[in-house]
């Protein structure tokens, strides 16, 4: 069912938007949304409009998982049946929002979250957050980025709750079937879905799927999910194509050097062993992916 | 109901303040109870973790991972329909700022318990008004309790009046005096309370079955306007907190007021106090009286909304008005000092003397001696000091 509405207010080409729009054609009918300032939070709808179908609550910075738990509590103490789903970004889920979430977390509160992650804080004009990647340009990182981008599904992985992925809106049947998965489920469960932001990366209006999927198929944006923190399966097999072709045609990494790239390249490709490893299968040549592969 | 009757559908209980707040809450049913540890309101939380085991408490329990969280989970289960409750203190409750103006503005009827203590730093753990006179602007009503009684009575008036103008209420009691002291407290039976706080029913909240959007971005003219709506709610709160008070006696025999004068009619000095001060400023006065000095005592139980005209017609009478501050707004001085000078001033009776005392503040001990010598220093002065007076130097 469609849930987005068209007439909101996100930029032309937005990733985001495409992708609350596939998140929330997936979740269930009774779902209640929060969201937290974010890209998101105007393209809800100004007051006293909406451009969504479904209830949407407002709440401040940090608070998306507290806001998420006493919503989903006071439905479970009025005996009523909600699907309460926290619609967030990556400066809100990976920096200010992360104590909330992994309070949430760690006492298993029954909700949906899903973290839109475009790497930096672009609702404000691309600040960078923790969530951007080494070498990326930024308003605040003018020079480039000099740390890593932080691990954040490992962090959520070790709250061992129910049900974690990574997604994509290049991949709307993954996604929506994670969502539909989720929403199955009872307990924690996250969805980190990497949108590309359009003036933020410095790419064209058309090029957000088309670069998204560079991103996937070099291994620089891995899709898998994790069930109770330690079963860890792969969903898409990526081609495995140079990173350099996904950042290329990104403005914000146009600076970097032959070495930069290199690094970073090396970099995708320590992760990608760490996460086959925790998957239980080789890059190449070993057991397809599937249930198989599950601990 | 005669107090014979009243009496027999209360049961006394030996209980500190703390824990009096905890039954207080336990009475109004809350349905969400997001709490997080801080000394010394701590044994509200475990009173009703004990309560919530036992099985006499139903509500959702939610043991956050911080107070500002515990108030986000708050205003969220609040606006989902459900009563909800938490309690806080000192540095719990300055970390909660943000989201405490977050409820008003939502217009959610959250009760909280805030026990006043100390703010770091240096670090402290006592009596202290500051930290929730410095959320004076947050738009939350503001109760100050004299005595564990007081405080439990205050809880069930307070959600009634919350839930009547749809704003948020704190009841605030004083650091060990209170929190930490054991009182006979009569605790109502359930059906007593029940005819009183009748379960919390929002027209509109948010529904799953009913898409509606709270707290978006509004224009400027809009915001302008919740904003005037929540001035016009705390005006009518000041008559739904005398109807609440007068209720509540009917039913208990303890009947509350916005504030409470005591031997003020011909008295020569009033002093003006809130919280457990009161009670020594009560003592004060009678020893006083005793000895031949005309004293009496205003008593503020309301803070927000501010009762200016009652406090105004409480004060008329007097010669000296001594008002005694345990907080202390750094650059200015006491800070309910200012507030009843203001209110005075605005009513056109700006020619009483107001003299501002400062007594008691990190939580040192203010004995009826010392309310006694206030008196003696505001009998002595013309009305007039060039800033607030250090009563432990008097």
């Amino acid at each position: 069912m469609e849930r987005f509405l068209s007439g909101h207010s996100s930029c032309p080409g937005c990733a985001v938007a495409l992708a609350v729009r596939f998140v929330l054609r997936a979740v269930p009918d009774d779902a209640v949304v929060v969201v937290a300032p974010s890209c998101i939070g105007p393209m809800m709808g100004p007051v006293p409009l909406s451009s969504v179908t479904v209830p949407v609550f407002h709440t401040a910075f940090e608070t998306s998982a507290a806001a998420a738990s006493g919503l989903a509590r006071a439905y479970r103490a009025r005996g009523e049946q909600a699907t309460v789903v926290c619609l967030a970004g990556d400066g809100g889920t990976f920096d200010i929002g992360l104590q909330a979430l992994s309070g949430a977390a760690e006492r298993n509160e029954d909700f949906v979250y899903v973290c839109f992650d475009n790497e930096a804080y672009q609702n404000t004009g691309n600040q960078k957050s923790s969530a951007t990647p080494w070498g990326a340009r930024t308003a605040s990182t003018p020079g480039g980025k000099r740390t890593r981008k932080k691990e954040l599904m490992e962090i959520i992985a070790a709250h061992r709750i129910p049900f974690a992925a990574t997604a994509s809106p290049a991949h709307p049947e993954d996604l929506m079937g994670k969502v539909r998965r989720a929403g199955a489920l009872r307990g924690t469960r996250f969805l980190l879905v990497t949108c590309p932001c359009v003036p933020g990366w410095g790419i064209g209006d058309e090029a957000s799927l088309r670069i998204l999927r560079l991103g996937v198929e070099s291994r620089a944006v891995p899709l898998y999910e994790i069930e109770d923190g330690t079963r860890y399966r792969i969903t898409h097999e990526p081609a495995g194509i140079p990173v350099a072709e996904y950042l290329r045609p990104q403005a914000r990494f146009a600076h970097l050097a032959e070495a930069d790239i290199a690094a970073i390249q090396a970099e995708v490709d320590w992760r990608w062993e760490g996460l086959v490893e925790r998957a239980g299968r080789r890059v190449a040549g070993g057991a397809p992916i599937g249930e198989e592969s599950r601990a | 109901m005669t107090p014979m009757q009243a009496a027999a559908r209360q049961r006394r209980m030996l209980l500190t303040g703390n824990h009096a707040a905890a039954y207080g809450a336990l009475l109004a049913k809350p349905q969400v109870i997001p709490v997080y540890p801080i000394t010394p309101q701590t044994p509200v939380l475990e009173k009703l973790l004990e309560l919530a085991e036992a099985g006499e408490l139903t509500g959702e329990m939610i043991t956050v991972e911080s107070e500002h969280s515990g108030m986000a989970a708050c205003i969220s289960a609040s606006l989902a329909g459900a009563r909800v409750f938490t309690a806080t203190a000192s540095q719990g409750i300055a970390l909660m700022h943000e989201m405490l103006h977050f409820a008003a503005g939502a217009r959610t009827p959250v009760v909280m318990v805030n026990v006043n203590r100390t703010l770091a730093s240096p670090w402290g753990f006592w009596a202290d008004q500051t930290d929730s006179l410095s959320q004076r602007d947050t738009g939350w009503m503001q109760f100050y309790c004299e005595s564990g009684q007081e405080a439990l009575d205050t809880v069930l008036q307070a959600y009634r009046v919350a839930e009547s103008v749809l704003l948020p209420a704190m009841v605030v009691i004083e650091a060990m005096y209170i929190s930490h002291t054991l009182e006979p407290v009569e605790v109502p039976e359930a059906a007593l309370v029940a005819g009183f706080l009748p379960p919390f029913e929002p027209t509109l909240r948010l529904d799953p079955g009913q898409p509606r959007s709270v707290g978006g971005v509004t224009t400027p003219a809009q915001w302008r306007q919740n904003r005037l709506a929540m001035q016009e709610a705390m005006t009518l709160a000041l008559g739904a907190v005398a109807e609440a008070g007068r209720l509540y006696g009917e039913l208990t025999g303890r009947a509350y007021g916005a504030t409470e004068s005591y031997r003020t009619e011909d008295a020569e000095v009033v002093l003006v106090a809130a919280g457990g001060m009161a009670g020594t400023a009560r003592e004060a006065v009678d020893r006083l009286r005793q000895a031949g000095i005309a004293a009496g005592l205003l008593r503020l139980r309301l803070f927000r909304p501010f009762p200016g005209a009652e406090i105004a017609e409480g004060l008329a009478g007097a010669a000296r008005v001594a008002v005694v501050d345990r907080n202390c707004s750094v650059g200015s001085g006491g800070i309910f000092c200012q507030e009843v000078r203001a209110a005075l001033s605005s009513l056109g009776q700006g020619a009483v003397p107001v003299l501002s005392y400062i007594a008691g503040l990190g939580g040192v001990n203010v004995p009826p001696e010392r309310m006694m010598r206030i008196v003696t220093d505001a009998l002595g002065r013309d009305g007039m000091s060039a800033g607030p007076i250090q009563a432990e130097e008097l």
